[in-house]
């Protein structure tokens, strides 16, 4: 269990922490979400003792980081920043971390047959791709066997199989009872990920709750509609005061999504749509109330948005949206 | 909370036995061990002080009639020990200093800092486990570098001086050479954890031991003489000379080896002070 209270930290003029309190529990994966620049790796460097908060504290199972009598056998962690030296070997990285905390070099064989590496163990770390670095990554998190894990940005830059792989690989490390905090700040990963989210901005806790309370809270919600008539019934949802885009989010195996049927519509409920085009004899083949975590996401953590608030559209959201 | 979480699969680390000294020692061996500036900066530490030592000995007996021979040959004569180290170590510790800022900034520049201080968050361990295997390489290399070049170059002098380790002083001017090297190798290691930066760090070690002994050579005479008596490097390298009497020197040996380790020590308390308190 990680407990943070009243975390604050100021890097010169900029706060970068501001009273962070949140718990996480375990046996669930529990998401960190905000935008860039949201304090995320902030607080995760925090609770790791590599960086000394100004005030409030940070403790791994009511101890904080620095106490800890084997760290690498209670906490393991993956940071976003780059932590190994190029012209080492994958095994020797694991090596000197596993020499440190008494681990036998047996442990370091069966980290890396679990992440895959054992083929390139030898080679320098320095000639991996992005998804060997993060496996890499993954494997000293893994090498004391910890109860509690701290992936900062995982699937950054994987490829969809890697995604897949630390996806399946937290849920079933959650459901061993060990505590998985994990940041992101694409809101549809951890939407298929998290069990429960902490949503952060500008270092303040926004929101914590179960994924698909977050979800659900969502207040602006869009509608999926599909229906063979798609401009007249655009005209008369305009009219009614509605929204419509062209096209709508894609569903996972749809493969005719952003077809020329397709609208999403913001602004007026499921039910309004259907009488309206009921009134005026449409078909529809589809009507669907969507929520997705990124719209909950944008609407919370609206107001405080570290970068792109002016005038583009969030980065965040850019990058979410194509997923 | 704990009702929600299954039985951890993971059993709490068994009573909490502490992180072993002997671990974090091995560990830094392997870290040192595993990347390559390390093997390339000592072959480099070992050719230049050899090369040289041979070079210059030789350049000497070649030369020894020459127009300048007469104030040389008295200076190679009364320490012919000091001239032979002399001669290799003056440009083969260099290669020491730079060595020793790499061992300290690489780990900043490429964020293996980190993955030390998540294993190690004891940083005052990490650091003193790390100067620990860091001067034991380098005893080890610097005084089997030291004898051989005291070897190699007192048989090419054979000829018009003959020196041995059984003469006066020489053998603690050869053994300290050793001891001086490896000091300035954990005097270059603390520069390099107060800058953090290669760059600078490298700049700031080679500035303070080749630097500061000419710039000080500018003060007025008794100044100059005094403040060059306990520069780092005057004050160190005072151990590998026989007689180191000569005009100017305020120390004897031991007292500037001394010196030289006052020096090297209070660097790595900053150094010390700083790992301890700056965000990594």
């Amino acid at each position: 269990m990680i407990e943070v209270r009243d975390l604050t930290k100021r890097y010169g003029e900029k706060l970068a922490v501001d009273h962070l309190s949140f718990t996480v529990e375990p046996g669930r994966v529990t998401g960190f979400l905000g935008p860039n620049g949201a304090g995320k790796s902030t607080t995760m460097r925090l609770i790791l003792g590599l960086d000394y908060p100004e005030s409030g504290t940070a403790t791994i199972n009511g101890q904080r980081y620095h106490d800890l009598a084997r760290p690498l056998s209670t906490v393991g962690a993956l940071l976003e920043a780059k932590s190994v030296h190029p012209g080492r070997s994958a095994r020797n990285h694991l090596l000197f971390l596993a020499q440190t905390q008494g681990l036998p070099r047996t442990r370091v064989d069966e980290v890396l047959d679990l992440v895959g590496l054992r083929d390139v163990a030898n080679q320098r770390a320095g000639s991996f791709s992005l998804g060997m670095g993060q496996r890499l990554g993954i494997a000293a998190a893994l090498l004391g066997n910890p109860e509690v894990l701290l992936l900062d940005e995982p699937v950054n830059g994987l490829d969809p199989e890697g995604v897949l792989w630390i996806r399946n690989l937290m849920k079933q490390l959650a459901s061993e009872g060990r505590t998985i905090l994990v940041s992101s700040h694409l809101m549809n990963e951890m939407a298929v990920t998290a069990d429960y989210l902490i949503v952060i901005g500008r270092g303040k806790l926004i929101t914590e709750s179960s994924t698909d309370e977050v979800i659900a809270r969502s207040t602006d919600k869009s509608v999926r509609v599909r229906t063979p008539d798609a401009a007249r019934l655009t005209k008369l949802i305009t009219e009614a005061g509605g929204k419509v885009a062209p096209g709508g989010a894609p569903r996972p195996g749809d493969a005719t999504a952003n077809g020329a049927d397709l609208l999403t519509v913001t602004g007026l409920d499921a039910a309004r749509i259907g009488e309206i085009a009921a009134s005026a004899s449409i078909v529809l083949h589809e009507l669907t109330p969507v929520a997705s975590l990124e719209e909950a996401f944008l609407e919370l953590t609206s107001g405080s948005l570290e970068f792109g608030q002016h005038g583009h559209a969030p980065v965040t959201a850019a990058e979410g949206s194509t997923r | 909370m704990t009702t929600t979480a299954p039985a951890p699969a993971v059993p709490a680390p068994a009573a909490a036995s502490h992180l072993r000294f002997g671990g974090l020692l091995s560990s830094e061996w392997t870290k040192i061990r595993s990347v390559r500036s390390t093997a390339w900066t000592l072959i480099l530490f070992i050719v230049i002080t050899i090369g040289f030592t041979a070079l210059f000995t030789w350049l000497t007996v070649a030369n020894w009639n020459g127009p300048h021979a007469a104030a040389r040959d008295v200076r190679v004569a009364t320490d012919p020990v000091g001239f032979i180290l002399g001669a290799g170590l003056g440009l083969g510790q260099l290669t020491l200093c730079v060595l020793g800022v790499l061992v300290m900034t690489t780990e900043y520049s490429t964020g293996v800092i980190r993955s030390s201080l998540l294993a190690v968050p004891r940083r005052l361990w990490m650091l003193s486990a790390k100067c620990t295997v860091f001067a034991a390489l380098l005893l080890v290399v610097c005084e089997i570098v030291v004898f051989g070049s005291f070897f190699l170059g007192s048989a090419i002098l054979h000829s018009h001086v003959a020196v041995s380790l059984s003469d006066h002083n020489v053998t603690r001017a050869v053994l300290g050479s050793g001891l001086y090297l490896t000091v300035l190798g954990l005097f270059s290691m603390a520069i390099g954890g107060i800058i953090r930066h290669t760059a600078g760090a490298v700049t700031t070690a080679i500035g303070v031991v080749f630097v500061l002994p000419i710039l000080s050579g500018l003060l007025p005479n008794s100044w100059g003489a005094h403040v060059n008596g306990y520069l780092p490097e005057q004050a160190g390298t005072l151990i590998g000379q026989a007689h180191p009497t000569g005009s100017g020197n305020v120390l004897s040996a031991w007292e500037g080896f001394g010196v030289f380790c006052l020096w090297a020590a209070v660097l790595l308390a900053i150094a010390a002070y700083l790992l301890q308190k700056r965000d990594a």
